[in-house]
């Protein structure tokens, strides 16, 4: 089996910074991670692998930095990894995205033809979970969403079993390979790669692709071009007008503390205090 | 959004304002609304009464979309979206809809867009929506801004959509200029539920899907529902207390749930919680948990992030206790008490218990 | 198959890379192993960065090394509650075309030098911690075992860069359990600033020019240790450092001394209106020569931090780092060209190499300062105070003659030393330890 996991470097984000005059964001000096939910992916790729034998490419899109998460992904034990970097795909919304990530996978899949494509649920810095979705499309692959569980997969006939988060609910899903499967977090536990599969991961070479590389033909499908949105405004979020009311505390009992709280908070919320002792 | 560029982008080929000809025939603004096992999920209704305000401003009529396999709910519900505002109501009934799956809701949705070309599609940012709308605007090759807070039109009667970027850390505001739909995604209580009018009525129009159960890949084994019993609902709670890492331990937790067991709410906390393992996923509130709207939202020990703030911010009344004066949640609460939560949450339990003349419950 | 290196390095702060660096680039085959998460991602400096030592590994590292600001200004700041007395020494000729000491950060400048380390063809792997050395039957070191899966990597021989505190050493038996007496914890916050505020507040005029203070004084109450401060690009570092066992004495927690250094008056115009980005606590050794470990043995050698080698006086340490890691590459490199096992007796080549750079001539120099501080600690705060008095009371004009002022200054220092003859022994034990 040819399983492949599409996993982005994200800035982690709790550290990103905001220039206090400028208001831009200052990606310098950020630590950057794989993005956690794909490691959810990855997991459950390789124990596909171990079970049913093949092999886990890792894909990702990104600056020629981002070969630090594929070097960290073949650390975990992933067999392969392919970067496509390319300054053309710059700005690239989630349709841009899947257009050039879709285009690998296709190119890819000439080598060895694919019978998974796995991706996170969501990136943390995007967080639109649409990436997904648009490389099934694309490539009209089956799409499995939201997925807790895999419960069976049967190599012979191409099918598999899914659990699938939905509202109110887990949808039991039987669908047929070649198939695109979005993990959610808290599917399975990450291993640690071994000492070898650390050197192997050290040793190995990431194979770094252009856009021609990948296989696009259309670069006006890519980057900012081919983004059919536009950001036209980037703001911090505004303090509220009215400051807090605080509650004075000094030299109270918490008894009257807490009387002191509920009497403010019916005063504002009258309509509560209705409801609450009716 | 994949990578939103840190500065807006100004002066290049897709800031042109020109609309090409053959987008020019797309009007009026449409919320999908869904429908699973005969139930509409409450943001859709949500979505109809902004898209109502969206409709009223472009001077366009407001519709609704209604997928499913026929049956006398499905009328209902076709009813009650004129109740939140529809003028039209598209309907696509057919036996592969009964339940969901993105092959034959994707080719129902495109196939409507594309006979009565709507300018802006609204859909909720729950797991079908998200599901649904990805395979819609890629099919569609149009923009698509997801989990938007915020949705309003400009002067050129564009589309503004905003929402957090960066794990939150910012706000941006996205446009699709050159393509229609215009298509946003908007997560669960981020809008306010408008009030139904019952006297309201609208037009029906039908689409035929014409798809056999045969060229279906993908099958619904089972649905497995949720025990209600044990499942947060957070989301439309109308009392929410939560707590944070200020609470240090996982039975100072005890207190947090006494509390909104009192008010008769739900319980929440923050993130670092559920990841240190004291709570579950689906009591995390926030940008990556649940986006609540009570009418008092109680927090304890909480710092008040911006990936915390954005999932709280539609409460009518927040109230922080935190030990630090200088805590970010004081930035966005109502009422503030500089305190230890340990001790205030007890008091404010016995408090509410007294006044509501019940007992406060024991764990 | 069990793997085989030429060499095994421990850590990769900068003892480490200089090490793995020059065992690569002459073409052995070397395995860096860091528990961090990424190289740097753990480790803590001020930081200044002395060229020299670095110059000596890679010659042209100014091409491309993540550097923040060249020292054109060096403060010396004694401290009492409200006032610092300094001598400031500023000069342009520190705007040469290759600087002598730069300001750092230690996570992008560790990344950096650790591309260099695999540019040259050493294998790192990272998020692994090594747990153990492997002896043969006859104690020799031939490998080591990690947190992972896998069994033992086996190498010629195992550098250990370790870091400070690293116990694989001390638990091989191969060097002693740290003496609270011997390491300083220093905890240091960032301070965000604006690029343009940094350079106004410390009135730097080039682009990259810097500005580091020294801070000795009441900033450690009473403690041995010393407070900095050093600008970054659009950045302060600024942290206080003591001795663990002085921590432990006046149960003073180290970051509200830091909080009060912070408050002080004549350091928080500096960082006002700053946002902080980055809290961290590190140990220095400062037991000095005479808390040198045995250094070398069959299999293996210690390195930077690891071996004691911080010059404390002078706040040197990722210097003796490079260096050391640099003798033990070239020990190994003509050890393995001269087909010589790396024994214990062949190493000595590393002990000789050593004692003949800066490095151990240094150190044997202040040998006598940890214990006279340690024992004397009314040196840090008795002198700046009597300093701060004399000054106050010289520039107030009140009406008093300077005479007065003089015989005033000299009874506040006999009073903060507590008499004539305690100023003359400490004059002479200073002479002493610093000759
Ligand atoms: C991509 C991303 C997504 C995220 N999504 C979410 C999300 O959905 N929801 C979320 O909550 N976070 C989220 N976070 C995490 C968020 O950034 C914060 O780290 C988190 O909200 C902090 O949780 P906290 O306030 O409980 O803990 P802390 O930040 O540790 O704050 C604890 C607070 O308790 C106070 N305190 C301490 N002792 C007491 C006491 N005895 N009594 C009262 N107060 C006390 C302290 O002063 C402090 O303010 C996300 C982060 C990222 C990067
Ligand atoms: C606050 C502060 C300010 C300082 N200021 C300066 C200054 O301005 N100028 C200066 O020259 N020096 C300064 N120093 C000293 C300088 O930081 C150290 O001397 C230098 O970092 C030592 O380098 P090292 O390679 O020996 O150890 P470290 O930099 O500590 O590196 C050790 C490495 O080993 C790794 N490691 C440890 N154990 C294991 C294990 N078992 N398995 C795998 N990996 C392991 C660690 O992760 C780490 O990366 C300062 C120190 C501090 C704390
Ligand atoms: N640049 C990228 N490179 C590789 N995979 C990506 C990239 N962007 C998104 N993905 C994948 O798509 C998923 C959803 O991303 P998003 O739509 O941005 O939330 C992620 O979890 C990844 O698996």
């Amino acid at each position: 089996m040819h399983i492949v996991v599409c996993i982005k470097q994200v800035p982690d984000s709790a550290q990103i910074r905001v220039h206090p005059v400028t208001n831009t964001i200052m990606r310098q000096g950020v630590p950057t991670i794989i993005n956690p939910y794909d490691l959810f992916a990855l997991e459950e790729a390789m124990r596909l692998r171990d079970e049913f034998g093949g092999r886990v490419t890792v894909l990702c899109m990104g600056p020629p930095m981002a070969e630090d998460a594929l070097r960290r992904a073949l650390g975990l034990g992933a067999d392969q990894a392919v970067l496509i970097t390319d300054r053309r795909f710059a700005g690239s919304d989630t349709l841009a995205t899947s257009f050039a990530l879709a285009t690998a996978l296709e190119t890819l899949g000439k080598e060895h033809p694919i019978d998974i494509v796995f991706t996170g649920k969501q990136t943390i810095d995007g967080d639109t979970a649409q990436v997904g979705p648009g490389i099934a499309c694309r490539l009209e692959l089956n799409q499995l969403t939201y997925v807790a569980a895999i419960d069976s997969l049967d190599k012979a006939k191409g099918e598999i079993v899914a659990r699938r988060r939905a509202e109110g609910g887990v949808q039991v899903l039987k669908s047929k390979l070649p198939c695109l499967i979005t993990m959610l977090e808290g599917a399975n536990t990450l291993r640690r790669g071994s000492v070898q599969d650390m050197l192997r991961a050290a040793r190995a070479k990431v194979t770094v692709w252009s856009a021609e590389d990948a296989g696009v033909g259309d670069l006006l499908k890519c980057g900012l071009r081919g983004s059919p949105t536009v950001v036209k405004k980037v703001f911090a979020p505004q303090p509220r007008e009215e400051p807090a009311e605080m509650v004075a505390v000094e030299g109270k009992t918490p008894a009257q503390i807490g009387d002191a709280i509920l009497d403010l908070v019916f005063a504002r919320q009258p309509k509560l205090e209705a409801e609450l002792t009716a | 959004m994949a990578n939103p560029p840190t500065k807006p982008a100004a002066g290049r080929a897709g800031m042109k304002k020109e609309l090409p000809e053959h987008f020019k025939a797309y009007r009026h603004v449409w919320v999908y609304v869904e429908v699973e096992r005969g139930r509409v999920h409450p943001v859709s209704w949500e979505l109809m009464g902004e898209g109502r305000k969206l409709a009223d401003k472009l001077g366009v009529e407001l519709a609704a979309v209604v997928l499913g396999a026929k049956s006398p709910e499905l009328k209902q519900v076709v009813r009650q979206t004129y109740h939140y505002g529809a003028d039209i109501c598209y309907i696509c009934e057919d036996a592969t809809l009964a339940e969901y799956r993105n092959q034959p809701y994707t080719r129902a949705l495109t196939d409507l867009v594309n006979t009565h070309k709507p300018e802006i599609l609204l859909l909720g940012a729950t797991t079908l929506g998200r599901d649904l709308a990805g395979s819609v605007a890629t099919t569609l090759k149009t923009g698509l801004t997801a989990d938007s807070t915020e949705l309003d039109v400009d002067d050129e009667k564009s589309l503004a959509a905003t929402r957090p970027t960066f794990g939150g850390t910012l706000l941006c505001t996205i446009h699709t200029l050159n393509f229609r739909p215009q298509m946003a995604t908007v997560r669960p209580r981020v809008m306010a539920m408008p009030e139904p009018d019952t006297t309201r009525s609208g037009r029906m129009v039908w689409h035929t899907l014409g798809m056999n159960e045969a060229d279906i890949v993908t099958k619904v084994l089972d649905f497995v529902a949720d025990a209600a019993s044990n499942k947060a609902n957070l989301a439309y709670a109308d009392i929410v207390v939560a707590g944070g890492m200020g609470l240090q331990n996982p039975q100072n937790f005890e207190l947090v749930k006494r509390l909104a067991a009192t008010l008769g709410g739900e319980y929440g906390c923050s993130r670092p919680v559920v990841q240190k393992g004291w709570m579950p996923a689906e009591r995390q509130i926030g940008q990556t948990g649940n986006t609540i709207r009570p009418k008092l939202y109680i927090a304890a020990g909480i710092s008040g992030a911006i990936q915390h703030r954005v999932g709280v911010e539609g409460s009518d009344l927040i109230v922080a206790i935190n030990t630090d004066p200088n805590a970010k949640i004081f930035e966005f609460a109502h009422l503030g008490i500089v305190a230890d939560a340990l001790t205030v949450l007890p008091a404010l339990t016995d408090a509410f218990a007294r006044r509501l003349g019940v007992r406060a419950l024991a764990s | 198959m069990a793997e085989h290196f030429d060499a095994i390095v421990v850590g990769a702060g900068p003892s480490g890379n200089a090490a793995a660096y020059t065992m690569a680039k002459a073409g052995l085959s070397v395995l860096q192993i860091d528990r961090g998460e990424y190289p740097g991602s753990k480790n803590v400096q001020g930081a200044i960065l002395y060229a020299d030592a670095l110059e000596r590994v890679i010659p042209d590292f100014r091409e491309d090394a993540p550097l923040e600001r060249h020292v054109v200004e060096q403060r010396m700041w004694f401290l009492d509650e409200t006032s610092h007395t300094g001598a400031h020494y500023r000069s342009d000729d520190f705007n040469e075309a290759k600087p002598n000491r730069y300001t750092i950060l230690r996570a992008p400048f560790d990344k950096w030098f650790s591309s260099k380390v695999r540019e040259a063809g050493a294998i790192l792997i990272c998020e692994t911690t090594v747990t153990e050395l492997v002896k043969d039957a006859r104690g020799r070191v031939i490998g080591v075992l990690t947190d992972r899966e896998g069994g033992a990597i086996y190498a010629d021989i195992v550098v250990l860069g370790e870091g400070v505190n690293g116990l694989i050493g001390q638990r091989a038996g191969l060097r002693p359990e740290l003496k609270p007496a011997h390491v300083a914890l220093a905890v240091k916050e960032t301070h965000f600033l604006p690029e343009e505020t940094v350079r106004e507040r410390f009135n730097l005029q080039g682009e990259e020019d810097g500005v580091v203070i020294e801070v000795f004084g009441g900033v450690s109450s009473g403690m041995v240790g010393t407070g900095f401060l050093y600008t970054n690009r659009e950045s302060i570092s600024i942290g206080v450092g003591c001795l663990i066992s002085d921590f432990a004495e006046t149960r003073i927690p180290p970051y509200e001394l830091l909080d009060r250094f912070k408050a002080h008056p004549s350091v928080a115009p500096l960082l006002k209106g700053s946002e902080m980005k980055e809290y961290v606590a590190h140990l220095i050794p400062e037991g000095g020569y005479n808390a040198i470990p045995r250094l070398t043995g069959d299999g293996w050698a210690i390195i930077g931090d690891a071996g004691q080698f911080v010059n404390a006086v002078h706040r040197e340490g990722s210097n003796l780092a490079m260096t050391t890691g640099r003798l033990v590459g070239e020990t190994v490199v003509q050890l393995k060209a001269e087909g010589k096992p790396c024994t214990d007796a062949n190493l000595k080549l590393y002990r000789d190499k050593l004692a003949g750079s800066f490095v151990m001539k240094d150190l044997k120099k202040y040998r006598k300062v940890p214990a006279l501080l340690e024992k004397n600690k009314h040196l840090l705060t008795a002198y700046p105070n009597a300093m701060s008095q004399a000054l106050q009371s010289m520039l107030r004009v009140d009406g008093a003659s300077k005479r007065e002022k003089e015989g005033q200054a000299l009874a506040a220092l006999k009073k903060n030393r507590g008499s004539w003859a305690g100023v003359a022994t400490d004059m002479f034990k200073l002479a002493r330890a610093w000759r």
